[in-house]
């Protein structure tokens, strides 16, 4: 091997090198496809959750507004009960932990989780917000386009 | 009266930098020293006009001016000084005005510092440093007035975001800046290369420290991002790879490329029109970092109120920048010729394949930050890519890298063999593969990642000691003569292994923190045990707290080893007034690098309150990593051959004769 590379004239040694560089880069440009393909997560609103079919095990971002007048507790403290809606239609949720400080009724939500076998949403995460106004614009999107948003 | 002499100053340096642009760079063409002279001095007053201006705006906020619009939207007279002070460039025009003053400060530093350059490279790079100060004093007069002024003058201003109000927080952007815009020097002098058609060895022993310094200002800016993120979010992570931080990531990684392949030209003078390209995309990734995070296309706690005529702007002048220099290379780079030739086998192999690595990286970061607005742009769907994506990729990425980091040191330029190197290595791999082994022992059907973290980190430490040790001939030749050594080597390569090591302590603080973190969420009331790990948190209700310019609701916890307490801690939860917010303070206690860290939560009902406590391991090796790697940056940056500027060819190839390589 290291002979047969000694042999090679310079620029033979060079198209050596930069095939192996596009080698690498195509490696990991496949691998970044790969990944892009399985990691990426909708984000979803209650209203185009309803239209499409999505499985129970798959992950996805769901935001809307949380409902006012539902937020519940379960008895072991840590556990939320909610609901997320985009003033069209709306979606059980349910969070165990801590939740961010801005997490309020009739504010903007955006959770990650997944939709158990009876289409409740069990979130694994709830997004911190940075202000009281903050929507994600994907939401703020969403909601305008149902026509229902009344914020600027 | 302030605002006006500090509006009037950066116009008058807007006018400077317009002769800036032009008049060095006919004196670099018609070699007059004179007209590069004057460049050199325009260099030094556009330094001192725009300290100005920012001088101006920072008495404004300290003395809470709210006849003008900038302060009255972001200061308010109770804030803290330092948070008056560090507001300044806690929005869009304040820290355009930091940005500016830093790439005036670097244009300065190239003018003061370049006694050994050639003049006509002078000439050219002041030039250059000109025209993107220009472009930008433009935005900043025309389109991001920080001066301008509202009537009738406000009672008082609306305040800081409280998130911001942090001392870690403060020195953020400013050190950030120093990278991004210490990246531009590297920029000028690759565009005033492909002007002149001349990249030697030479070129590139002034580029290094450059982008050495910008290099470790961008480290210790992300680190200091990540640690605020870590103590102030209160969720316990450090890194989302959310775009406003891929955004500073890149440069990042295309600026450790460029260190390295910059050493390739330094010392081999091959690779010249790879690196040139380097140093025009690590600039040019840096722009498009402040354009995602400016122009308001991601939103987050980053981007500052946007109007549309700003982001066009910025993405005419990024495209202009971009493109230029860019067609500038295509044009000019093929006549840059290439030197020196080297086995598959060598320094130069090694190094190309850690500029490959990172480039690759960069491509996947740049895709996964991307992909969401391409997708929307074209089919309308909305998609979020996470972490998940981010660490399927990453890891195989840098698994290759870390293993070739661990020897790279040691293989000699040009040709060496790979069964000298790795025999050098015997006692590293024998510890590599037994710390592997008790890994897996210990976290048996544990994640499969930490035995793969583990083995890095400890081959990459490791590693970096066996390099240090031969280096210095440690047991070989007399302690005396071992601790001459240290002093004399060369302290470009000592830097370089203090660096390696860092990168394996981060390593390792990532692996062991995040497969062995403990988490608990509870709901507690008072005198209620946690159990967390080996340590018991007792809670003892809460009690009413006022801060300068906040109320908190503060949580007792006593925090027991055993039956030993060992520590009070008191996370809080802040309702700040201006503006009206709430924030989560995290209590955080180190113990043995790990972190006991505490955050109270929201009151379920009689005096019960959901509380996350967490006891994360080796957390501090994270910090401890990122400061080792800025810190062998700063001693790569003290060696001798960047002071004496001047670089003395024969002198390096009689030191490769004797066999002493850096």
């Amino acid at each position: 091997m290291k002979k047969m590379l000694k042999n090679l004239k310079p620029k033979r040694r060079r198209l050596l090198f930069l095939l192996s560089g596009l080698f690498i880069l195509g490696i990991s440009l496949g691998l970044a496809l790969l990944a892009l393909n399985e990691q990426v997560d909708l984000f979803l609103t209650p209203t185009s959750l309803s239209e499409k079919e999505i499985e129970t095990n798959k992950r996805f971002k769901l935001g809307g507004l949380v409902q006012k007048n539902s937020i519940k507790k379960l008895k072991d403290g840590v556990t939320t009960l909610f609901i997320i809606t985009d003033n069209n239609m709306s979606i059980d949720a349910q969070f165990k932990g801590v939740l961010p400080n801005l997490f309020r009724e009739g504010q903007g939500v955006v959770a990650e989780g997944k939709l158990n076998s009876k289409k409740i949403f069990i979130a694994n995460k709830i997004f911190a917000k940075h202000d009281e106004n903050y929507l994600p614009p994907e939401i703020a999107d969403a909601i305008k386009k149902e026509g229902q948003w009344k914020g600027n | 009266m302030t605002a006006e002499i500090g509006q009037f100053c950066m116009i008058l340096a807007l006018i400077v930098a317009a002769t800036q642009i032009i008049i060095p760079q006919i004196g670099a063409s018609k070699k007059d020293y004179g007209l590069i002279l004057f460049g050199k001095y325009a260099a030094i007053i556009q330094l001192f006009l725009i300290l100005a201006a920012f001088l101006c705006l920072m008495y404004l906020y300290i003395t809470s001016d709210f006849s003008v619009l900038n302060v009255w939207q972001n200061s308010h007279s109770e804030k803290p000084l330092l948070y008056k002070i560090s507001g300044v460039w806690g929005n869009h025009e304040g820290s355009l005005l930091l940005w500016v003053l830093i790439l005036a400060l670097f244009g300065a530093a190239v003018a003061g510092f370049a006694k050994n350059l050639p003049p006509t490279l002078v000439g050219r790079v002041i030039s250059i440093q000109a025209a993107i100060g220009f472009g930008f004093l433009i935005l900043l007069i025309f389109l991001s007035n920080p001066f301008a002024r509202i009537s009738p003058t406000p009672i008082n201003g609306n305040g800081l975001n409280p998130l911001l109000q942090d001392p870690g927080l403060a020195f953020h952007p400013p050190f950030l800046y120093l990278g991004y815009v210490g990246f531009s020097v590297a920029f000028s002098f690759a565009i005033a290369a492909l002007i002149e058609g001349k990249v030697d060895a030479a070129w590139a022993r002034w580029v290094r420290p450059w982008t050495l310094a910008a290099w470790c200002f961008l480290t210790i800016g992300i680190s200091l991002g990540s640690w605020w993120a870590y103590y102030e979010l209160g969720w316990g992570g450090w890194w989302f790879w959310d775009p406003v931080e891929n955004a500073s990531f890149m440069p990042w990684l295309i600026g450790t490329a460029l260190l390295h392949s910059a050493i390739v030209v330094e010392k081999r003078d091959t690779l010249k029109s790879w690196t040139v390209l380097l140093a025009i995309l690590a600039f040019s990734f840096s722009l498009l970092g402040t354009f995602i995070v400016r122009s308001g296309i991601l939103n987050s706690v980053h981007s500052f109120a946007s109007d549309p005529g700003r982001g066009v702007f910025i993405l005419g002048f990024l495209i202009l920048t971009i493109g230029g220099s860019l067609s500038l290379y295509t044009w000019r780079a093929p006549k840059l010729k290439g030197g020196g030739l080297f086995a598959p086998i060598s320094r130069e192999a090694s190094l190309v394949i850690n500029n490959l690595l990172l480039m690759s990286a960069t491509a996947t970061v740049l895709l996964g930050t991307l992909y969401p607005l391409i997708l929307d742009a074209i089919s309308g769907e909305k998609v979020s890519v996470g972490p998940p994506y981010y660490i399927g990729t990453f890891i195989p990425i840098m698994t290759p890298l870390v293993v070739v980091m661990g020897i790279a040191p040691m293989i000699s330029w040009k040709r060496s063999d790979l069964p000298g190197v790795l025999s050098r290595f015997k006692a590293c791999i024998l510890i590599t593969i037994a710390a592997g082994m008790i890994t897996l022992f210990f976290t048996y059907k544990g994640p499969i990642l930490a035995v793969l973290g583990i083995i890095l980190s400890v081959w990459l430490i490791s590693g970096s000691i066996a390099d240090f040790v031969e280096r210095i001939k440690l047991f070989k030749v007399s302690y005396r003569d071992s601790l001459m050594r240290i002093i004399n080597y060369p302290r470009s390569a000592i830097g370089g292994t203090i660096a390696h090591a860092g990168v394996g302590i981060l390593i390792f603080g990532i692996t062991i923190s995040s497969a062995f973190e403990i988490e608990k969420i509870q709901s507690v009331k008072n005198g209620d045990r946690v159990q967390v790990g080996d340590y018991i948190f007792e809670f003892k209700g809460t009690e009413i707290f006022k801060g300068p310019n906040y109320d908190a609701i503060r949580g007792n916890f006593d925090v027991y080893k055993g039956k030993n307490l060992i520590i009070k801690m008191q996370p809080e939860n802040r309702k700040f007034i201006n503006p009206e917010m709430i924030t989560t303070e995290a209590a955080i206690y180190p113990k043995n690098l790990g972190d006991l860290y505490a955050v109270l939560g929201e009151e379920n009902s009689n005096n019960t309150f959901s509380t996350r406590l967490y006891y994360k391991p080796m957390i501090n090796c994270l910090w401890i990593g990122c400061l080792l790697m800025a810190l062998g940056g700063f001693v790569s940056l003290s060696d001798r051959k960047y002071r004496i500027g001047a670089p003395r060819k024969k002198h390096t190839v009689k030191n490769k004769t004797l066999g002493i390589t850096n």
